[in-house]
């Protein structure tokens, strides 16, 4: 899994820069450059620049066309869905936990408890996640056993499988909820005392303080985090391809086919392919940015 | 208020299902290999098994370079930025965020294509230098948490002061950084270096498309061809992750700089 965009650093103390030693200054940070074109800024433009090329590389918009035809809009369209209801799903059930950790009046060692785990959970991505949930909710899993002795229900039999659309969802969320309790519960703890006291002094109970105050300075913050949740999913390749194989026709697995074998018999529209998740995945960090930068103000 | 209390428990009841219930489940499958009998025996297979030494050991190795090239990138670049190049600020936080934004299939796609056999750099081109490669595309991965904590270990520690000191007793450049600034930086080097373990240890996307024999390959290799020991491999990563984790906390109680609290 992709971890995702951080805050910004405040602006370090302005020490006053000797003019003399400072070619050893560029010289120090020259390898950090020379790192980060070869394997940052080269690979990307080469992808975007290709992106606009045919295979002789002439100037064409016709890889960007090809985007429209039916499969590749089918899997663009599944792996916005898959990553929007994983985040939106994580972004709301985040909240809850969040809030019932932080501010739910549980006891003192909840909050360490819930903090640790949401450290731990967004690093156990990948295959082996999907191996837990292939051993949880798999035909031969073990809440799918215990269902059919207890209850007597079969579950594969309602249509449901793990290794589908919601089974997708539900394994993503497993890395998506502890990543919105991670970033939220700063933003909970930002919400002032006083506040609360002054809506109560002026007559106001939960609803009110929840609905004109809490909800309105941290609504960026909500907004923007589920954005990151939605990025971060839309990167994804592994616990996909851990899980389903090929079974879900999402744009990364389709991309990861087409760079071992080139299965689309076109190079030139998988650069247009990648340019397409850049794009969607540049536009929602930005909206991540500025919203982040709205709810400083208040903080 | 008790209302609330009562609906706070019950939240936290539901996750507390949603989060164990696979890991016991993957916990109990994985024991399941003799018919009858709850046994290890997945796990003597796994560790038996001589692929899983050799991907294991590949990708330990390859994190530990990743560890030690990175943070010797990381390190001078941070310290001069903060000291004497305040300007470029903005340029290298943007350049470390952009792994987190673009996401990894696309740079190693962008690898695949500049850096094949017949580039100018043809570092795909035999097996060492892929290696090179996949160790470079594993320190864009980490560049993102390496430089925040480091900058953030950076900010806590008088540097200007330290390196004055240290420049007024006759000590040259190297000796500073190496001398001075490292030793000043470890919580923050040895929590960056925890996490980049956990990250890399199971990485699957680039390892598979460069064609190394890294440790994530062979987990999907295994998943596709056994029942039990994935489960058995599962709950070695899980372990593995859960110990990474466990030291950064450590670390970092109470002190700036600790990776989990800087990384988000």
């Amino acid at each position: 899994m992709t971890p995702l965009p951080a805050e910004t650093v405040p602006p370090s103390r302005s020490l006053a820069a000797p003019a003399a030693p400072i070619s050893f200054a560029w010289l120090g940070v020259a390898p950090f450059f020379v790192f980060a074109v070869l394997f940052l800024v080269l690979p990307t433009l080469h992808l975007v620049v290709g992106a606009f090329q045919d295979a002789d590389g002439n100037f064409t918009l016709r890889n960007l066309a090809n985007l429209f035809q039916p499969q590749i809009v089918a899997s663009f369209w599944v792996t916005i869905k898959i990553s929007m209801i994983s985040a939106v799903g994580g972004a709301v059930i985040g909240f809850l936990l969040a809030y019932a950790g932080v501010m739910g009046g549980l006891p003192r060692w909840v909050r360490p408890v819930l903090m640790t785990f949401s450290g731990v959970a967004p690093n156990f991505a990948g295959i082996p996640l999907a191996f837990a949930f292939l051993a949880t909710l798999g035909r031969t899993g073990l809440v799918t056993a215990l269902l059919f002795s207890v209850f007597g229900f079969k579950l594969y039999d309602t249509g449901f499988s793990i290794t589908t659309f919601w089974g997708l969802i539900l394994a993503y969320l497993y890395f998506q909820i502890p990543l919105m309790v991670l970033i939220l519960v700063p933003a909970l703890d930002g919400l002032k005392k006083e506040w609360r006291e002054a809506s109560d002094i002026l007559g106001g109970n939960g609803w009110h303080f929840w609905r004109h105050v809490a909800i309105p300075i941290l609504w960026p913050s909500l907004v923007g985090t589920t954005l990151l949740l939605f990025a971060n999913a839309f990167g994804a390749v592994a616990t996909a391809y851990g899980l389903t194989g090929s079974g879900i026709n999402l744009v990364t697995i389709m991309l990861f086919a087409q760079i071992r074998g080139d299965v689309l018999h076109d190079q030139n529209l998988g650069y247009a392919i990648s340019l397409g998740m850049v794009v969607i995945t540049v536009l929602s960090n930005l909206a991540y940015i500025v919203l982040r930068a709205r709810t400083r103000r208040f903080q | 208020m008790r209302r609330a209390r009562w609906v706070s428990w019950l939240i936290m009841a539901i996750c507390t299902v949603y989060f164990a219930t696979p890991l016991l489940c993957t916990f109990e499958f994985s024991l399941r290999l003799k018919r009858g009998e709850y046994s290890f025996a997945a796990y003597e297979n796994v560790f038996k098994d001589s692929r899983f030494q050799e991907t294991f050991l590949y990708s330990t190795v390859l994190s530990a370079a990743t560890i030690v090239f990175g943070t010797l990138l990381v390190v001078p670049t941070a310290y001069w930025v903060q000291l004497r190049l305040p300007r470029l600020r903005p340029v290298v936080e943007f350049l470390t965020l952009m792994p987190l934004v673009i996401p990894a299939i696309i740079l190693v796609f962008g690898y695949v294509r500049i850096y094949n056999s017949s580039s100018i750099l043809p570092m795909t081109s035999a097996s060492w230098s892929t290696d090179m490669l996949l160790g470079c595309s594993y320190i864009t991965l980490a560049l993102p948490y390496m430089y925040r904590a480091i900058d953030t270990g950076l900010q806590s520690i008088d540097v200007k002061t330290l390196t004055e000191a240290a420049e007024s007793l006759g000590a040259k450049w190297p000796s500073i950084l190496f001398g001075v600034i490292l030793p000043n930086l470890r919580v923050a080097i040895v929590s960056s270096a925890f996490l980049t373990f956990a990250t890399v240890i199971g990485e699957f996307t680039m390892a598979s498309l460069l064609d190394r024999p890294a440790f994530g390959p062979y987990l999907q290799l295994i998943g596709a061809s056994r029942a039990y020991e994935p489960s058995a491999l599962a709950v070695i990563t899980f372990l593995i992750t859960w110990g990474c984790m466990g030291v950064i906390q450590l670390l970092g109680r109470g002190r700036r700089g600790s990776v989990s609290a800087s990384a988000y």
